[in-house]
């Protein structure tokens, strides 16, 4: 579609680019090229399973087809401490998580 | 980000439509365009814990003291579902005639923001736990509408965050992370700002009279988000839809779709077009702003959510829970029309909320449904707008109300006297008749006592009596005002009028 494509790759650099503004991550124009190519293997592996005959399986949403229903009673547990908490953040600040500006 | 740069541009434009509209410059839209509005509720369960982990969901606790490997979203932690909050969730979606589906299944709904630590919320997207149902309302006009809903699924809350003014920071607290919520989703069947606030009404009514959740907007157990389009009238194509966050009351979101309803109108009329886009209301000045554009569906990369197994629900537990529902406003409605005989209004007043009809309903086993009515529309009402709380706060029994109504209708206090009685009753909480007793507040009803004061009465008020006696007939009132003036409120008034009439005209 565009130069960015000029190896067939199935992802194009737009798609990289775009994934990483949802996820949030600054990419740079050599990053951007080193995950087109991983995401693309990473794709190619996957499509593997487009082999497998599925015609006679039926769709489920889970690995374990015969669990279900699996509740827990509404008793309260052990929370940790705003210090336990907060201990493995980067920052915090009289008991917040302090985080660049976001609005 | 890029589309933040775009939308704030927009919304200062926007700002000075909406200044112009004030100034009545605008033509009237109302007759050119159609409002189409569906709002998504979110609803906090009224459960202990959170909805996959044990922590704790009080209001107001200490920032982050609530928290734990599963809400905090640590490695390798597993999630379990809160069965109560299913219960709650169930009993709301039944109770909205929802289709509840057989099976249901969690999945992850992808977002990088800080107030949800894992950066997925656990939510429900193609297999919902209903879908289908419906919430009826009373138009301005007394004719009853039906707007349907969706679907209802659960999901997990985000945490809080706190932006700091002009600085540099947000603040994180993530006790609220985990909350369960029931999201409900109404078709675009609404059609004004009104019926936006009817629908929220009823809504808010079911629920509360399902003891699910305390609906209490304020600290955001019920939270709306409102979705707007304009449409020109005739067309069964909608507009691009407007989405509105950020309003913290019903009256919010009918303003906020008000405003809304008036920009679209003039951006159309100027041959503008609507940009899909998600806008905060700013209750302040009255004014919503863009915030950002609206992500595609496929945008948060939902998929199934592997820690959680899929629920299967049975027929059996559905009709159970149908069975047992406690009685819904419509059917108590019913009910006290047909029981008390009261009519439409009164009953509309005295099942407005769950609380109110069973404290009429507590007063009405000892005195008349009618006087029980009256007294609660009135009096116990004002001392609730007094003190902005609901019935129960007001700290007075229903049998103590019930019993000053009976000493009014017994001749034994005054309606006056009986008002004061009452807000007595309420600041301390005393038994009526102990007040009566202590305020020395006994009708006076003894007809001796009475003509005494009223000879007096006569004496000084020469020329009333005159009046009373050349046939005006308001003059009467006056005297017997006078009687009670006397006597602090204290004289039978019905008993009074008649010395009155009988030692001046005979």
């Amino acid at each position: 579609m565009n130069a960015n494509n000029i190896n067939n790759n199935p992802i194009s650099t737009d798609v990289v680019k775009y994934v990483a503004e949802l996820s949030r991550l600054s990419l740079d124009e050599k990053d951007t090229i080193t995950f087109q190519h991983q995401l693309a293997r990473i794709l190619e592996y996957i499509a593997q399973l487009n082999e497998v005959d599925t015609d006679s399986t039926p769709p489920t949403t889970h690995v374990l087809p015969t669990m279900k229903d699996v509740f827990r009673e509404d008793v309260p547990g052990g929370s940790l401490s705003q210090k336990e908490a907060l201990d493995a953040a980067p920052d915090s600040v009289r008991g917040f998580f302090r985080v660049p500006r976001v609005i | 980000m890029p589309m933040n740069g775009a939308g704030r541009q927009q919304s200062q434009q926007f700002v000075v439509l909406g200044e112009s509209l004030k100034t009545g410059e605008s033509m009237d839209k109302k007759g050119k365009y159609e409002t189409v509005v569906g709002l998504e509720v979110h609803v906090q369960l009224a459960t202990k814990t959170k909805v996959f982990c044990s922590c704790s969901t009080r209001f107001g606790a200490e920032p982050n003291t609530q928290v734990c490997p599963v809400c905090l979203g640590q490695p390798g932690v597993l999630p379990v579902l809160n069965k109560e909050a299913f219960m709650c969730s169930l009993k709301i979606a039944i109770a909205l005639g929802c289709d509840i589906q057989e099976s249901m299944k969690f999945d992850r709904k992808n977002y990088y923001y800080p107030d949800l630590p894992k950066n997925y919320q656990i939510s429900q997207f193609d297999m919902p736990l209903a879908y289908a149902g419906e919430v009826r309302i009373t138009l301005e006009d007394g004719q009853e509408k039906r707007i349907g809903i969706t679907r209802a699924h659960m999901e997990e809350d985000a945490g809080k965050l706190i932006h700091d003014p002009g600085g540099m920071c947000s603040y994180v607290d993530l006790n609220r992370t985990g909350t369960p919520l029931l999201e409900i989703v109404s078709e675009p069947e609404i059609r004004s700002p009104e019926e936006a606030h009817e629908y929220l009404v009823a809504l808010k009514r079911i629920i509360k009279y399902l003891g699910v959740s305390d609906c209490n907007m304020a600290e955001g157990s019920l939270r709306c988000d409102a979705n707007i389009s304009l449409r020109e009238k005739g067309r069964s194509k909608l507009g691009s839809k407007v989405e509105i966050k950020n309003m913290n009351s019903f009256k919010a979101v009918r303003d906020a779709l008000f405003y809304e309803e008036e920009r679209q109108a003039e951006v159309l009329d100027e041959g503008g077009t609507i940009k899909q886009e998600t806008r905060l209301w700013d209750e302040e000045k009255n004014v919503t702003s863009s915030m950002r554009a609206k992500e595609e569906s496929h945008d948060y990369r939902y998929f199934p959510e592997p820690d959680l197994v899929p629920f299967d629900i049975s027929p059996h537990l559905v009709q159970k829970i149908r069975d047992n529902l406690p009685e819904l406003p419509a059917a108590r409605r019913e009910r006290f029309k047909k029981k008390y005989n009261l009519d439409w209004y009164d009953v509309g007043v005295l099942t407005s909320e769950k609380e109110i009809a069973d404290f009429f309903e507590s007063v009405t086993v000892l005195t008349e449904p009618r006087s029980a009515c009256n007294w609660i529309k009135g009096e116990i009402m004002m001392h609730m707008n007094e003190r902005s709380a609901g019935i129960f706060e007001l700290n007075i029994e229903p049998g103590y109300l019930a019993k000053i109504i009976c000493m009014v209708r017994d001749g034994i206090i005054s309606n006056l006297a009986a008002k004061d009685v009452l807000r007595e009753c309420i600041e301390r909480g005393k038994d009526p008749a102990d007040i009566v007793e202590q305020k020395g507040l006994l009708q006076v009803s003894d007809k001796g006592e009475l003509e005494l004061i009223v000879d007096e009465v006569i004496t000084v008020n020469e020329k009333t009596v005159n009046d009373l006696k050349n046939g005006k007939e308001n003059a009467l009132g006056f005297l017997i005002g006078q009687v009670m003036r006397k006597t602090k409120g204290k004289a039978n008034p019905k008993l009074t009028g008649e010395i009155l009439r009988k030692k001046i005209k005979g």
